[in-house]
């Protein structure tokens, strides 16, 4: 009688795998390949490449304008793009109108800035808390001595109407969420308060501004602020949409670090209550660092967006770098039909290097803190 | 209601005394007449089905859950809305959780020495000190560096206890501190727990763990459906349980 | 330490006390601010002969609007040219959430796509959308790509039907002759008849398990019924189509370049978000949730229909709500090229012209608060019928 039992006795030699289960046939099999539909459609996307990319890369590098003095070598070969244009315009989309002798204090400001960002958002940088002080704290103060000028430093002053560019831009964008942060913070426990009026306080102000289109918030601070206030204190004309900036920003920023508080673990709150910890430490030691940091990508993703609504205060008369484009457009020397389209695609391109690489940060950001939470 | 062996009012101020106890959520009672005192010193362990009121019961000793009617007297405080009062209480008690709740961006070291650096105002190194004569007593002072992701739920739970320990508190209340941990760490986190009850700190255990029950308590509370209904010390409510819900307990509990 | 001999504490210290002060200070702050803004502001709109009170509403605007939905003239008052305004913003609106939310699904289907080159088009589409600012995308499609078409004499024509040039985009507007009534009626019908077929059939289904193939019913129905009427009776709309007349085009529907280049760069750029959102909603649903449906002998198209969509749609729906309302926010930018929505007339013109900014600015936000929380109501009452219901 045959036995039922089986013990192996030599191990199976390993085999390489049949060539269309692996390897680059089977991924593009699969990938492009998968049925008659995705043929077609692979089919026309290469076709749609092939015809499309040529006539970009030529249109950006090879029949481009790469240097001129004005606008004539660009009037004549109009199927390419002008950067001599750009490359001419460059200081004024940086600086706007700002003194040249005084544009180091820009770059100082820009220098010490992003410096001071990179040490926040560098995940295992030491002493983060000292750099959010000198962030929130110290940099406005500096960054508003060096821009403006101070009789007292001998720095000459340089009204805001010549201000204008990039460096407008980043500065209302960076003032927008240093200040927004803290205000958002506060916003946001108030929401989440046992106490019925600061509640709703809070409720109202969030779901107001929320509810409301951006450019109405800048007109709000544009008009009606300095009938608020007193005549004496009428506020600066940058001023004025900064505030609308501050106030806009932080709504939206309540709502992240809402999220944030809430999806702390309840255990967190009485464990630090059980330690005897009163509202305040608990708050500063225990339960914001940890909802900070879980929502720093969301507070990042509120930078960028706050970033590109940036463009809209030219609507009050402040000259930001989507502005200056325009007005550098309008520049009879370098009149041509190549050079809209050429400004315009310029400044899409920086701004979306800008934002896509801050988005790229902030999902890394998100892929550690996943890691660690488990 | 509380056996005879309920303690009357002699050797000194009792540690906690709940007098007439209530406290509903919404409309659902879930404390009802609760009278019990702890003497400094005892152990206690609270039994019961889920549901039973037995984790309200202890956290309401530290004001997590508000009673609505009768008196908890805390080491002579009474717990009320004063908030200096309640300060007061939570430094003297000290409670471990089911889910530790370790805070996870600090490391355990810095865990231990949080509350007594910013509560008690000690200073660093006098804070460092007692942590690690801490975390030594409960045999994880190499993790002291580390982060509570890093641990496992074992150490993580001895880890918690040295937190609560670190205020020297007068009382130490767990609340089921080992349900949530794998089999192969209960004992390791039970035996800390017995070590510390031979120091004669009073101790309020809420679990279903009943050999540690037998082993260490004084009296054992077994409470069903927001009530006290049966106290006695270890060995007469295991072998002899007076009340019908407590036998059927015993019976589930017990193979 | 002995708790008991702690001194007595004052009333201060009690939780529902300091309750009770917090909330008057913050009362007392905010009442402060208000009362000295309020006083500031008479002050300041006496001192510089700014209208208070609404009587702006009935004086004569004295400017034009080169679209208006209701009939409006340079002597229409200031209240009227608010309607327009108002009805502008919300054309564009009903215009585009339909248009974006059909651009967004495509999208987002070719993001799910398992092939790989269509799905990395559309992460293209996507990621250049959402990393460039709106008004730049307007700014591009107005002064760039409208302004620079042909004078009316050259304009660009698809099939001598549709024409495009500097003042717009001329599309053939149908104008109802003698049988429309009739085939209105018939396309109503044929929905009714549709619908009741679908009831029928599934009331069937319930009783003896048949199953009746509704969609394919219903698209005959309302496709063939009116197909069969207009063979009867004749074309129910004549189309008119633009001519050139002198230096212009006349008739037709046109579209201004404002308008076109505004929903064109609203369209195409919400689409991208809503894209993201169908992404995200239909990769939360468990991949277990159609592997049990599939255990369970269900074919692809049913697994979809009956397990995945709905779960998905639950996910989706607050956000692509939320992307509407911004839709609608994000119209406002019309001011930066002249599309007179209701922030471009009210809050430009005829708060330029009044200076009556406190009540112009109260009226603006006051519309877009309305419409913000009506929907925000609204999306409250859809999650509590229709969330998953947890513990």
């Amino acid at each position: 009688m045959d036995s039922l039992a089986y013990v192996r006795e030599a191990p199976e030699p390993e085999e390489a795998p049949p060539m269309l289960s692996s390897g680059a046939l089977a991924c593009a099999r699969a990938n492009l390949f998968s049925s008659i539909g995705s043929t077609f459609v692979t089919v026309g996307c290469v076709a749609l490449v092939a015809y499309l990319l040529p006539q970009l890369a030529a249109w950006a590098m090879t029949r481009a304008i790469w240097s001129a003095s004005d606008g004539a070598a660009c009037r004549q070969h109009q199927d390419g793009a002008c950067w001599a244009f750009v490359i001419a315009k460059w200081d004024y989309l940086r600086f706007g109108s700002y003194p040249v002798a005084e544009r180091w204090r820009v770059d100082l400001v820009e220098a010490v800035g992003a410096l001071l960002i990179v040490w926040l958002l560098w995940t295992n940088a030491p002493r983060r808390a000292w750099g959010a002080l000198l962030f929130f704290v110290a940099y406005p103060i500096l960054a508003l001595v060096l821009l403006r000028g101070s009789s007292l430093l001998g720095l000459p002053i340089v009204d805001t109407l010549l201000w204008g560019g990039i460096f407008v831009s980043l500065l209302t964008a960076v003032v927008g969420i240093v200040f927004s942060l803290p205000l958002g913070v506060l916003l946001a426990l108030g929401r989440r308060s046992p106490l019925p009026v600061v509640r709703v306080a809070s409720v109202v102000f969030i779901e107001f501004v929320r509810g409301v289109p951006f450019i109405t918030i800048l007109f709000m601070a544009n008009n009606l602020l300095p009938l608020f206030l007193p005549e004496a204190w009428t506020p600066d004309r940058l001023l004025r949409p900064l505030a609308g900036i501050v106030i806009f920003s932080a709504a939206y920023m309540a709502e992240e670090v809402r999220g944030g508080l809430q999806s702390l673990n309840r255990g967190q709150y009485e464990a630090a209550m059980a330690l005897g910890l009163n509202y305040p430490r608990m708050m500063a030691l225990v339960i914001l660092p940890q909802a900070l940091t879980l929502v720093i990508p969301g507070i990042v993703n509120n930078f960028v967006g706050l970033f590109m609504d940036t463009t809209l205060v030219s609507v009050v008369g402040v000259t930001d770098f989507l502005e200056a484009m325009n007005n550098a457009i309008k520049d009879p020397v370098w009149a041509g039909p190549t050079i809209m389209v050429t400004g315009y695609v310029f400044a899409g391109i920086f701004y979306f290097c800008f934002c896509y690489g801050m988005a790229r940060y902030s999902a890394h950001v998100e892929r550690i803190l996943a890691k660690g939470r488990k | 209601m509380s056996g005879s062996l309920a303690s009357a009012d002699g050797g000194g101020a009792a540690a906690i005394r709940f007098a007439g106890v209530h406290k509903w959520y919404g409309s659902f009672h879930v404390l009802r007449n609760i009278n019990l005192t702890v003497e400094p010193g005892e152990r206690i362990v609270v039994c019961g089905p889920s549901g039973s009121g037995k984790s309200t019961l202890i956290r309401c000793v530290n004001r997590l859950e508000k009673h609505q009617r009768g008196s908890i007297v805390v080491d002579g405080v009474e717990l009320t809305d004063d908030i200096k009062r309640i300060d007061e209480v939570r430094r003297e008690v000290g409670m471990v959780f089911q889910n530790f709740n370790l805070f996870p961006h600090l490391t355990i070291l810095e865990n231990c020495t949080l509350a007594p650096i910013w509560v008690r105002k000690m200073a660093k190194h006098d804070a460092e000190e007692l942590a690690t004569r801490l975390l030594t007593r409960v045999k994880i002072l190499d993790q002291a560096h580390k982060y509570p992701g890093q641990l496992s739920g074992g150490q993580q739970q001895r880890a918690a206890i040295a937190r609560a320990l670190c205020m020297t508190p007068k009382i130490m209340l767990f609340d089921e501190p080992t349900s949530s941990l794998d089999p192969e760490m209960v004992k390791e986190v039970l035996e800390t727990m017995t070590a510390l009850a031979q120091e004669g700190k009073t101790m309020i255990v809420v679990t279903h763990e009943m050999g540690f029950a037998r082993q260490v308590a004084d009296r054992v509370v077994f409470m069903d459906m927001g009530e006290i209904v049966e106290v006695n010390a270890p060995l007469p409510f295991f072998e002899h349980p007076q009340h019908e819900r407590t036998k059927l307990f015993l019976s589930q509990i017990l193979q | 330490m002995d708790l008991a001999s702690a001194k007595p504490s004052s009333w201060l210290s009690d939780q529902r006390a300091r309750g009770i002060i917090y909330q008057i200070l913050l009362l007392g702050c905010i009442g402060t601010l208000a009362c000295g803004a309020i006083y500031n502001a008479v002050i300041n709109m006496r001192a510089r002969g700014i209208p208070m009170g609404f009587g702006f509403w009935n004086d004569v605007a004295g400017f034009d609007i080169n679209l208006h939905l209701i009939s409006y003239s340079n002597r229409s008052t200031y209240g009227q040219a608010f309607w327009v305004g108002l009805l502008n913003t919300l054309l564009v609106a009903v215009i585009c959430i339909p248009l974006a939310t059909l651009l967004g699904f495509a999208i987002g289907v070719a993001r799910l796509s398992p092939n790989w080159l269509l799905s990395r088009f559309a992460l293209v589409y996507t990621s250049i959308m959402r990393n460039t600012p709106l008004l730049l995308l307007l700014l591009f499609w107005y002064n760039a790509v409208l302004k620079s078409l042909p004078a009316p004499r050259q304009s660009i024509s698809i099939g001598d039907v549709v024409f495009l040039n500097n003042r717009g985009l001329y599309l053939p507007m149908p104008v109802a002759r003698e049988p429309a009534s009739w085939f209105v009626g018939v396309v109503l019908i044929a929905i009714v008849l549709a619908f009741g077929f679908r009831v029928w059939a599934r009331r069937r289904q319930e009783r003896t398990g048949a199953q009746e193939p509704t969609a394919l019913v219903a698209a005959a129905l309302i496709l063939g019924l009116p197909a069969v009427v207009t063979a009867a009776a004749g074309a129910p709309f004549a189309f008119d189509i633009a001519r050139l007349s002198g230096f212009n085009l006349r008739g037709g529907l046109q579209i201004i370049p404002e308008m076109a280049a505004l929903v064109f760069g609203l369209v195409t750029f919400t689409a991208a978000f809503i894209a993201e959102i169908v992404r995200a909603g239909v990769l939360a649903v468990p991949v277990g949730q159609s592997e049990a449906a599939g255990a369970l002998g269900l074919h692809r198209g049913l697994s979809m229909r009956l397990v995945v969509i709905p779960q998905a749609m639950r996910l989706i729906t607050p956000p692509l709500t939320s992307q509407y309302l911004n839709v609608v926010k994000n119209s406002s930018l019309a001011v930066f090229i002249g599309y007179p929505d209701l922030v471009q007339i009210f809050a430009g013109t005829v708060l330029n012209q009044t200076q009556a900014a406190v009540q112009v600015m109260a009226i603006t936000m006051a519309v877009y608060l309305v419409i913000s929380l009506t929907v925000a109501l609204a999306l409250n009452v859809f999650n509590a019928r229709y969330a998953l219901k947890g513990r």
